[in-house]
């Protein structure tokens, strides 16, 4: 690591932007990509990184700029292209065929066949179980990857990468669904890489991992490169100060209201996994309104499956509600929206919207009831609703009957935040709302929760961002393994106490002196 | 009948380009299309009497594919409603001639009505049976209701041992007469079974635009899991357009009865393939979300005016069935390139706007 001078360039982003429908994701970068050395890109949620390194790896191809592969121009047209020149990617999303066998995922595309082209699952499962045995997880290469808990998918995620033999391997958050023990297992695997020159690119939002085992570090900020250096010449303060840049992040101030009567409680809500155990583990919170109660955990910890149960989704799940001291025994989304509760979910565009309707469809679906009269939907009645919506949420649309699917990132969580509204609700439940938007939308979405939060609703709101949690919320909640963790009231929170209770039922403890936050 | 989506169209021209409004237009064009071509081809075609004609033609299948277009705008398929069709005849037929036996030395005659409400309710029971397979059972529409079409159509072949029930006039002592009217009778001038399809096809059009439930079936085909999470309450959705499709087929089977005065067993076989047709045709997506019902009853008429076009042209029934296959693979060919063509439309504008 001291001879990091040497390490030669290998792959060389000039100028690079990549333009989507509306967006601008990145604008000029130039990114070194050195051989021998972990690179490491960091910035916040929608930053660009993702973008830039789907670039790498041939997923997108650039609008403007030009890619240098040791010196010489390349473009890469598929994945397939970018694999074939020495480049493999660890995505952040899984792209895994639970269908399959984890031998049979290690080698898709690239099938290991016989003289008669027909495969050979025995040799691939053998060096399947080489790459598996490196990561020791205790994964068998003829198991079902649907069967595997996400960590385990993801370990199988990165054997298939490093199978590849590439010269630069990107990893995309490797770690965000990662016990600590499995970490430090990745760790050595990467360590081990480096020593054969591979050059690694790796993307996290844990700070003390990336100062760990980072060499040279490059920031990102709103698609632009913000700062670019060897990894032992800065800080964590630096890194950060890029990170935000001298505009501190807009988490919209909180007002000082008094979050009044308890306006939501769950008792002992449990769910059964289909692989047993339990995805969610016995929680209990209770929440007053006017009060915003953020939930923190990585990546798995059961988050977004305490809000299913919250909102009915899943009818073998087990415990009871109450709204405004009233039991909910109804056991359907739908009453229960009736109730008081609404849920923006994660995944906005499988389940936060109908993205072949207009926004306006869209934003009056969970309420069309407010509008009719007998059975006619008053037409009237509703666009009254919807240019209200699009004012309050500052929507930037044109034309309320165009489709959904082409107004940007932000602008189409905002509709969903708005569908949820519409429906009256006394509770609120948030998963991941700032996820995959630009800065102003996000400025626009804190703004709005703290607005609502003062009108009198209970928001419980999940996220996996620590800076978020630390801003928004008036308490945390912690979650790990299902289970909850960790009750901190704002004042008394320290990242630390947060991060070593997200961390609990995952093995041993991370150190937490090499938590290097402060 | 309008076309919605065309109407649609045309007041949005300005922004498009004139290719992606002929593009929207394509089955009013195709339908004007076929009139002119055959009303130059074939002598006789234009007259009253032959136009009539046609449209009763046209309106079986027209009732049929409106059911299938909810249904298919829900992201599922009804392969049953041919089924549906004939065995909802065979009980028309069954009640017209043998009434019930009440099994104590009795026997109940219905008037022509309540023959008819039977009738419908069994359609609607038989469409509730696929609806229960799909919700409930979580069957593949496809699976549910082709085993739906093969029971159905043995519970029709069974219930007169493959035979005829002929003769289907009734006794006036009984109160069983007038069963023609659906099939013979004209009002203003016009057939029964065409104002049938007025009322209800306004009524399907009505509900697909100004109802909750309406919204609900377009939701439902968009993204099933957004439209749950919404409080949509998918089941009753999904139960509603498969009974919607068996009234249909029942109202069908009542008129086809009617109109021969006899049920025939066999009647309605491979009808859900022209249902189904009809609604590709008139822009309905098959992967869901998308559809009218104006647009299906133009087509409806396009794939029936085609059809007795070429049989009074004399052009073989063979030669028939590949012109009307090419005809729906080019229509889902345009819809194709109409929807590439309009997102980068859509995509240019917003690269103008900013």
């Amino acid at each position: 690591m001291n001879a990091a001078t040497d390490h030669d360039v290998i792959l060389k982003l000039e100028d690079v932007s990549k333009v989507y429908s509306g967006t601008v994701a990145v604008k000029r970068a130039n990114f070194e990509v050195r051989k021998g050395a972990v690179n490491v890109l960091v910035g916040e949620n929608g930053a660009g990184k993702s973008t830039l390194m789907k670039i790498i790896a041939g997923v997108e191809q650039p609008t403007l700029g030009r890619i240098l592969l040791e010196g010489e121009e390349v473009s890469f047209s598929s994945s397939g292209d970018a694999v074939n020149r020495g480049i493999g990617m660890v995505f952040q999303e899984l792209n895994l065929f639970g269908n399959l066998t984890v031998a049979e995922n290690i080698f898709a595309t690239r099938e290991i066949t016989n003289r008669f082209r027909k495969i050979d699952r025995k040799e691939q499962e053998r060096r399947a179980s080489e790459f598996l045995e490196r990561l020791e997880a205790g994964i068998r290469p003829d198991m079902l990857v649907e069967d595997l808990r996400i960590g385990q998918q993801q370990l199988v995620e990165i054997a298939k990468a490093v199978s590849l033999d590439a010269r630069v391997l990107i990893m995309d958050e490797p770690t965000s669904a990662l016990s600590a023990a499995e970490v430090e297992i990745l760790f050595k695997v990467i360590a081990d890489l480096k020593a054969r020159g591979v050059a690694i690119v790796y993307i996290s939002h844990r700070l003390e991992e990336l100062i760990r085992i980072g060499d040279y570090i490059t920031v990102l900020r709103d698609g632009r490169i913000t700062g670019q250096e060897e990894m032992k010449n800065v800080d964590t303060q630096w890194i950060v100060r890029q990170m935000i840049g001298s505009d501190a992040k807009d988490f919209a101030k909180a007002d000082g209201h008094l979050p009044g009567e308890e306006i939501f409680r769950a008792e002992d809500i449990c769910l059964p996994r289909v692989t047993g155990g339990l995805a969610v583990d016995h929680v209990s919170l209770s929440l007053r309104a006017g009060e915003i109660l953020g939930i923190y955990g990585l990546m798995g910890a059961g988050r977004s499956e305490l809000f299913d149960c919250i909102m009915g989704r899943h009818g073998h799940s087990t415990g009871t509600i109450f709204i405004a001291g009233k039991q909910v025994r109804e056991r359907d989304t739908a009453r229960r929206i009736r109730r008081g509760l609404a849920l923006i979910p994660e995944d906005r565009q499988r389940e936060g919207l109908v993205s072949i309707l207009s926004v306006a469809s869209n934003l009056t679906l969970a309420s069309l009831s407010r509008f009719v009269r007998l059975f006619h939907i008053r037409g009237t009645d509703e666009k009254q609703a919807v240019t209200r919506m699009v004012r309050e949420l500052a929507i930037k649309v044109a034309d309320p009957a165009q489709e959904v699917s082409s107004l940007s990132g932000g602008n189409q969580q905002k509709v969903v935040i708005s569908k949820a509204l519409l429906t009256g609700p006394k509770v609120l439940l948030m998963d991941e709302p700032s996820r995959g938007i630009d800065v102003g939308a996000k400025a626009d979405v804190f703004r709005t929760m703290r607005k609502l939060s003062r009108d009198g609703l209970g928001i419980l709101f999940a996220t996996s961002d620590l800076d978020e949690v630390m801003a928004l919320s008036d308490r945390i909640a912690v979650m790990s393994n299902g289970r909850l963790t960790g009750m901190f009231d704002r004042a008394e929170a320290t990242e630390a106490a947060i991060v070593a209770a997200s961390a609990l039922g995952h093995g041993p403890v991370p150190q937490m002196e090499s938590n290097a936050h402060d | 009948m309008t076309d919605i989506p065309a109407k649609a169209a045309v007041a949005s021209a300005s922004s498009g380009s004139l290719l992606l409004t002929l593009m929207k237009l394509r089955t009013f064009i195709a339908l004007i299309a076929v009139l002119v071509f055959f009303s130059i081809a074939a002598p006789n075609f234009l007259s009253a009497a032959n136009l009539i004609l046609m449209s009763k033609h046209v309106a079986l299948n027209a009732f049929l594919a409106m059911g299938m277009t909810f249904v298919i705008i829900t992201g599922g398929i009804d392969l049953s409603v041919g089924s549906i069709v004939g065995l909802c005849g065979m009980v028309a037929g069954y009640l017209v001639l043998n009434g019930i036996d009440l099994q104590i030395g009795y026997t109940i005659y219905f008037n022509v009505l309540e023959i008819a409400l039977i009738t419908l309710a069994v359609g609607i029971l038989i469409g509730a049976v696929n609806g229960l397979l799909i919700t409930r059972l979580n069957v593949a529409p496809f699976i549910a209701t082709l085993g739906v079409l093969y029971v159905s159509r043995g519970l029709a072949l069974l219930s007169s041992d493959g035979r005829t029930f002929p003769n289907l006039v009734g006794k006036p002592e009984l109160g069983t007469t007038g069963f023609g009217f659906l099939g013979a009778g004209r009002l203003l001038g016009l057939p029964v079974s065409i104002w049938i399809l007025v009322v209800v096809a306004l009524g399907a059009a009505y509900l697909a635009k100004y109802t909750p439930l309406g919204r609900h079936i377009f939701a439902v085909g968009g993204n099933e899991r957004a439209a749950r999470i919404s409080g949509v309450r998918v089941n009753l959705v999904k139960m509603f357009v498969y009974m919607f499709s068996g009234f249909c087929a029942a109202i069908v089977g009542l008129i086809i009865s009617s109109e021969l005065m006899a049920s025939h067993p066999a009647t309605g076989e491979s009808f859900e393939l022209n249902a189904i047709a009809a609604a590709v045709l008139g822009g309905t997506s098959m992967s869901g979300g998308r559809g009218t019902i104006g647009g299906t009853i133009v087509g409806a008429f396009v794939i029936g005016i085609l059809s007795d076009g070429l049989v009074m042209m004399g052009v073989s029934s063979f030669w028939q069935m590949v012109i009307k296959g090419l005809v729906i693979i080019v229509a889902v060919v345009v819809d194709q390139a109409q929807r590439r063509l309009q997102s980068r439309v859509t995509l240019m504008q917003m690269a103008k706007a900013g």
